[in-house]
Formats: structure tokens, C-alpha cells, sequence
């Protein structure tokens, strides 16, 4: 699983030298239970069990503030989504449908939401 | 037909773990020409070359091969050991068998069938070598000293103590370099200008040092032990000569809105000015960009208030033309612009300062006379954040790969001074590791958390938010706790990565020294030649070769000087006999030969030439053999084939390609 997980994020987990800064910017981290930066040495440690019963997988918000500030190139979003992506497939449904988008929108809705959201709702 | 030994080293296990030693030299013995071939555990060794010198008396052997370790390691040793047998010293050729064989492969079939064809193309080669005789070049008795700050000063002053003439270039109007920017030195708090002066005063006093401020390398010729080099000074439009540094028209000057260079952008300095009260020269220079006398014709308060006369707006550029036996590349550094870290709101808000602000800060001759205060509104600060590592050990486009390595220690620094003279200033410190390699390091860095309660947290910050107060909420995290870290501070201080100055690209193109990825000089060999270029005749000195503290540098700028030294010592040098050549019967004087050669070694003449039984006036080249370095660019672009390096014939390389391939 560990291979699968690396492979469709394409996240070399032992580029992480351990800084942190993931982990810092991360505006959901008090929602987490496992916090960004441990996502990668889960993954490195092969607990994926652990984190696919995470709560952090629902509070992600794919801002991939992680992503764009990881001085290693890490990515450490990229493994909550690919995570997600895994629980969301093996229960082989869609939580979300483009048919319902149109009820749901709100012009103050930010654009960025609702990509996010078809990422972490749809297979 | 030569009479050809081969002698193959197993180099311990390097080479013989790898490759089957023995059917090399049984398959060596099968190649035309040898007429000897062993194989010995150190051919190295004093053993192993009295095998050779052994073998070439029994044999009567014309030329020899060793098959071992990288030439760069190990050719002069056998050429020499050559030599002393009998032998001319260029009728040895190495298979590399280690780097280019035994290292790389896993495979002992593999490794052994690629030594076997190594082997086989230096044997090839030896077959059409010819004995060749090194010329003599002479030593120019003067050194070159590229960069005035401290690693330039103390190479030149080592020099120079030593007897020979040193030339230092220094771009700013002023030696003195990054040194003379920071306010106290660790790990002894010793007063930096205080350490420095001295040395910038001893330089300009000694009769051997020649300085040249305000002016850079225009243009370099020539070739180790004779370097032709141009030297561009600048216009000072000051008359060094008449001024006596009394700095009125610094004073009175009205243009008063250029940010100042010596005080990193954080103060304003006139359009006339010396960068700090110590420079050397203590002699003005009018920044024309930004001297209304240069873009209206409109002022020339300076030169009224100037008793002495000094000031000469119509000064030119000058270059001057100089001779050099060694150069000592001193180029120094600068942070890097933190335009791309947006998410620390350097370019936001002035009270998000970098270390080398800071210590502009900390200094009494800087922009608030040594108070710390925030510089936005001049209030005292109550709690400062330092931030480790921007931009350092980052392998996105935004930082640097490699670890600033002064950081660590000039935090530590900082923080520790802050809470000696503020002892109700709170200090924070985010760092991802503490790196105090050093002699009294750890000890000072464990001195800023013990004595003084630094707060060191281990982890990074996310983010620096500007607030409308004025304060700056700093978003971080601590790994040990597991939590997250909003804090209000009311400065944030960022080590930033630093990077080699941005002229020494230019430097090293014109050096033809080579640089790495990062832009940093390479040295010859990172353990065993680690002051020198792999250029002849150049050197390295201080931060223009990799990231290092002031202890270091200094200790680095003796060694380029001891080096400089050896080389200057020297009368007369040997010249690498392995020089282009043109056959004047081939030569059709097309001249496109002279137009590659990079070294400017090929001219053309016009000669009688003998071409069987046809005597005619012809155009051919001529090379000389003092600049020429066997490049071989002249050899590949002749498209008539009359260029050939001697050691490196076409006929020899060919057949080499034609042994490999066989």
C-alpha cells in the first residue's frame, strides 16, 4: 500500500528533512488529528492504516499551502489527497455530482473551493 | 615497432574485486607491440615502480601502459618514474580501470571485458607515441587579488610579507568587503571593525600591496605564471591625489536620497560619498547615476565647498594593463533577494529585517546609532522572532540547495546580544537543525538557551502576518510539542541563505576557472587541492569557493597565498608539450583554426613552402606554443586535417576508437 500511495502522489517521502514548514502553514492543523508534517513519516513508516481512519483527510482544505511553501519539494498535501482519493474510491461512490453544484453556489464562493471540492468528492 | 610493458594494479580491492587482473594482463600480452605484462598489488608504490623501472632494463621497453587509477591521480608519478627508468615521460599512457571501470560496475565479467578494452586502446595509443620534450615559460614576479574584503586582504598581506607585489581589485570604492557590515564576530563578540581595520590599514600601508578600489577585471589574457590582465577604473571624479578626506562635500551635498550600500538600503547616503567612516581610501566617490551635476549639469556644490580642488567631474575611465604570475579569486557574497518568499513579508513590512539588516542595526555607525528599534516606527521591541534557513537547504527555484553554514552561529549571535543589553526582550528562535560544528561553537550557541533563555523551538515558520497595529503575527510550528505557534512579535529577523557575488560568473568566464551549479568556484580536488582552480595559476580564497565563517576564510586566504607564493617562487616553469601543431604542407590558410582557438595562441604567416619539388609563397598557420594549451578545438575545426595535438594525434585517437571497437 505504501507503493500505491507513493505512486499516485508521486511523493518520495525521504526527501523530508523534517523542518516542518508544511506543518506550520497549514491553516486546518488544530483540526488534525495527524498533522501534515507527520503524514509523510506515516507514509514512510507504512502506518497507512492510520491514516486512512484519519480525521485530517476531511479537514484538509487542498489549499496545498504545504505544497507550495516545502523547501524539499516533498509535498506533503499531495499525500493527504492521494489518502482521500484511496478511502473515497474503495467506497466506490461519488459524494458529489456536478448536477448539484448549481444549487450549491454562492457568489462568494471562491472558484478554488469548488475545484477542491470535486478533488476531494468525486473519484 | 615499440617494445611495450603493461602493468596492471589491483589498487588493494578497488580495482581487483571488480576486474579479473589477470586476464587482463593475459589478454595484454596477446596485443602487438607489448612484449611484457604483470600485474602487482600497489603499482603505486616503490615496489611496483621498481617493478616497471625493472621491467624497461630486462625488456629494453620503448613505452608503457599502466592500467590503474585515474590519470589526474597517478600520471605524473609514472611519467616520472618513466623518466628515471630511461624512458621519455610521454611514451606512458593509463587505462583509468578504477573510475572509469572497477567503481561503476558491480559485474566482475563486465568490469573485466571493459579493462580488457581499456587496456587494448592505451596499448594502441603507445604504438604511435612519440617522445616529446617540455618547454620553459617564465614567472611573472606579481600577484592578482580579485575581491578586497577579508579573504583578499589577508592573501594579499601573505603575499606580500612574503616579498612579491600584489594588486588587489575591489569593485566599492572601499576595502574592507562583508567584514566590515557586521557589527560583533562569534564566538568571542570581539568588535568586527575593530579586528579589521588594522589589517585594511596594514594593506594600504605596505610598500608590496597596491590597491585599486572603484575598479574591476576587464579582461584577462595569457596563461599560469604570465597573465596579461586589464584592470577598468572606474571615474572617481575625486582626485586621489588632492583629496584629503575631509568629507565637507559628503556634507553639503543636496543630493541626499540614494539608498546606501553599506548600510543595506536601510539609511540614504549622498550622491558624493565614502561608504563608512574607516574606508580605505578615506577619498569620495561621486555616484554619477545619481549626481545632479551628471544629469542636469546643474549643481557643483561639491566641488566649490572642496578646499583641496579635488573634485573633477570630467575624470574618465582608465584601464590599466598589468602582468601577473598568479591570480587569487576573493570574490566574497551577498544574501539572496527574498522576492519569492512572499510568505514573510519581507518586502511588506519593514520591521521584517535580514541578519546582515540587523547587524547594520546593532552597529553604532548604522541607521538608528546602534539602538534596537523597529524601523518602521522607532519603538523599542519587546519580542523578536528569528527564522532559520530561508532559503538555504530549499531545492525548489525559490532557495539554495546547500546549507549557508554562518547562520546557526550568527543567530545564536544575535540573540544573545539582544539579551544582554535588552534583558526584557523576549527572543525566539525557529530552527529545523542547530549546526555548531566548530571549535567554542556548541559551547556559544548552548551559552544563548542556558545563560541568556533564548527560546529555541525546533520547527518552522509558516508564515509572517503584518497586523494593522503595526505588530507582526508570526504563524509557526513546534515539532516537539505537536502544536502550532501564533505569536505576536514586533520584529522578525530571517537568516537568509547567502550566494556568491553576482560578478564572479563573469570572473570565472574570463578565468576560464570553472564554477558549480550554485555558482561557486570548483576547486582542483575537494580534499587534496582545495584553494586551487583547476585552472593553473589560479586560486581560491574565502566564500567565492563555498559557504564559511570568518575563522575559516582567513585560514583558506593563507593557503591560496602560500600557494600564490609557491608558484611566484618559481624562475621558470614546464610547459605541457602537448601543443597543437600545424603540418604546412596541409594548411590551406583558411584561418578557422585561429578563430576557435580560445587562448589566441595561433597566428598566421607567410612562408616559403617546399611542396615536393614545388616551392611557393604560402599563407599557414603558426602556433605558439607558450599560450597554446592543447584544447584541440583547432584540431577538429582544420577542414583540411593539418592540426594535430601532439600526445593527442588524430592518428592516435583514431587508433584507440578502432582498439575499442576491434
Amino acid at each position: 500500500m505504501q507503493e500505491q500511495v507513493k505512486t499516485i502522489s508521486g511523493v518520495n517521502p525521504y526527501k523530508c528533512m523534517k523542518c516542518g514548514k508544511c506543518s506550520a502553514s497549514c491553516p486546518s492543523f488544530n483540526e488534525m488529528d495527524i498533522k501534515p508534517h507527520q503524514f509523510v513519516s506515516y507514509v514512510l513508516n507504512d502506518d497507512l492504516e492510520a491514516l486512512l481512519n484519519s480525521e485530517s483527510i476531511k479537514q484538509c482544505l487542498t489549499c496545498f499551502a504545504c505544497v507550495e511553501r516545502c523547501p524539499r519539494d516533498v509535498k506533503p498535501g499531495n499525500l493527504i489527497d492521494t489518502v482521500r482519493q484511496m478511502v473515497v474510491r474503495k467506497r466506490g461512490a461519488e459524494l458529489l455530482s456536478p448536477e448539484e453544484v448549481t444549487q450549491l453556489l454562492d457568489p462568494e464562493l471562491p472558484q478554488q473551493l469548488l475545484v477542491s471540492a470535486f478533488r476531494r468528492y468525486r473519484r | 615497432m615499440q617494445r611495450i610493458g603493461v602493468f596492471v594494479c589491483h589498487c588493494g580491492s578497488n580495482i581487483a574485486a571488480t576486474v579479473d587482473v589477470e586476464k587482463v594482463v593475459e589478454y595484454a600480452k596477446l596485443e602487438p607491440g607489448v612484449v611484457h605484462a604483470e600485474d602487482y598489488q600497489y603499482m603505486c608504490s616503490e615496489a611496483g615502480q621498481m617493478k616497471i623501472a625493472e621491467a624497461v632494463k630486462d625488456k629494453n621497453l620503448t613505452g608503457i601502459v599502466v592500467c590503474s587509477c585515474s590519470p589526474r591521480m597517478h600520471e605524473t608519478t609514472f611519467r616520472n618514474a618513466a623518466k628515471r627508468a630511461g624512458i621519455n615521460p610521454y611514451m606512458v599512457e593509463i587505462a583509468n580501470i578504477r573510475e572509469h571501470c572497477s567503481w561503476i560496475h558491480k559485474d566482475i565479467e563486465e568490469g573485466t571485458e571493459k579493462a580488457v578494452i581499456l587496456a587494448r586502446a592505451a596499448i594502441a595509443k603507445v604504438n604511435l607515441n612519440a617522445p616529446l620534450e617540455p618547454g620553459e615559460s617564465r614567472v611573472t614576479k606579481r600577484a592578482l587579488v580579485i575581491g578586497g574584503g577579508i579573504a583578499g586582504i589577508q592573501t594579499a598581506l601573505d603575499i606580500a610579507d612574503a616579498g612579491y607585489e600584489v594588486d588587489i581589485v575591489e569593485k566599492t570604492p572601499s576595502i574592507g568587503g562583508r567584514m566590515s557590515q557586521l557589527d560583533k564576530t562569534f564566538p568571542t563578540l570581539d568588535c568586527s571593525a575593530c579586528i579589521l581595520t588594522p589589517k585594511m590599514v596594514e594593506a594600504a600601508a605596505h610598500e608590496k600591496v597596491n590597491i585599486y578600489t572603484y575598479s574591476e577585471v576587464d579582461k584577462v589574457s595569457g596563461f599560469v605564471g604570465d597573465f596579461t590582465v586589464d584592470i577598468k577604473k572606474k571615474a572617481r571624479s575625486v582626485d586621489m591625489d588632492k583629496c584629503t578626506g575631509c568629507g565637507v562635500c559628503s556634507e553639503k551635498c543636496p543630493m541626499k536620497k540614494t539608498p546606501s550600500e553599506f548600510n543595506r538600503g536601510l539609511e540614504n547616503r549622498s550622491a558624493i560619498y565614502t561608504p563608512f567612516a574607516q574606508a580605505i581610501p578615506n577619498v569620495p566617490v561621486i555616484d554619477r547615476e545619481n549626481c545632479i551635476m551628471f544629469k542636469t549639469g546643474k549643481c557643483g556644490v561639491c566641488s566649490k565647498v572642496c578646499q583641496a580642488g579635488a573634485i573633477d567631474y570630467e575624470q574618465q575611465d582608465e584601464i590599466i594593463t598589468e602582468n601577473y604570475g598568479a591570480i587569487v579569486v576573493a570574490t566574497g557574497f551577498d544574501t539572496i533577494k527574498l522576492d519569492d518568499f512572499d510568505e514573510y513579508a519581507y518586502n511588506q513590512s519593514k520591521d521584517v529585517i535580514t541578519s546582515l539588516e540587523l547587524e547594520r542595526v546593532m552597529n553604532a555607525a548604522g541607521p538608528t546609532k546602534g539602538h534596537l528599534e523597529r524601523l518602521s516606527d522607532g519603538k523599542a521591541p519587546k519580542e523578536i522572532v528569528f527564522i532559520q534557513c530561508v532559503g538555504s537547504r530549499d531545492v525548489t527555484c525559490r532557495g539554495k540547495e546547500y546549507c549557508s553554514k554562518i547562520c546557526c552561529m550568527y543567530t545564536a549571535k544575535h540573540a544573545m546580544l539582544i539579551r544582554d543589553k535588552y534583558p526584557d526582550v523576549n527572543v525566539t528562535v525557529f530552527y529545523i537543525d542547530v549546526r555548531t560544528p566548530g571549535k567554542n561553537f556548541d559551547e556559544f550557541y548552548r551559552r544563548a538557551v542556558e545563560e541568556y533563555q533564548v527560546n529555541y523551538i525546533k520547527g518552522q515558520v509558516g508564515k509572517v502576518m503584518p497586523q494593522a497595529d503595526g505588530k507582526l503575527l508570526v504563524q509557526g510550528v513546534d515539532l516537539l510539542d505537536n502544536r502550532q505557534i501564533l505569536k505576536e512579535a514586533d520584529m522578525v529577523v530571517l537568516a537568509t541563505a547567502i550566494e556568491p557575488e553576482a560578478g564572479v560568473r563573469k570572473i570565472a568566464t574570463m578565468l576560464t576557472a570553472s564554477i558549480d551549479t550554485n555558482d561557486f568556484l570548483t576547486e582542483a580536488h575537494p580534499k587534496l587541492r582545495p584553494v586551487e582552480s583547476p585552472t593553473a595559476g589560479v586560486f581560491l580564497s574565502g566564500v567565492c569557493q563555498g559557504p564559511k565563517d570568518i575563522p575559516e576564510t582567513v585560514a583558506q586566504a593563507g593557503a591560496a597565498a602560500v600557494k600564490a607564493i609557491g608558484l611566484l617562487a618559481k624562475d621558470k616553469l614546464m610547459t605541457n608539450p602537448c601543443t597543437a601543431k600545424a603540418d604546412e604542407l596541409l594548411c590551406n590558410g583558411c584561418s578557422t583554426c585561429a578563430n576557435v582557438c580560445p587562448y589566441g595562441a595561433i597566428t598566421y604567416e607567410e612562408k616559403e613552402i617546399n611542396d615536393h619539388g614545388i616551392r611557393e609563397n604560402r599563407r599557414v598557420a603558426a602556433v605558439n606554443t607558450a599560450l597554446c594549451q592543447g584544447c584541440g578545438a583547432c584540431t577538429v575545426t582544420c577542414p583540411s586535417g593539418a592540426m594535430d595535438l601532439q600526445g593527442f594525434s588524430n592518428r592516435q585517437i583514431l587508433a584507440e576508437v578502432d582498439a575499442i571497437c576491434r
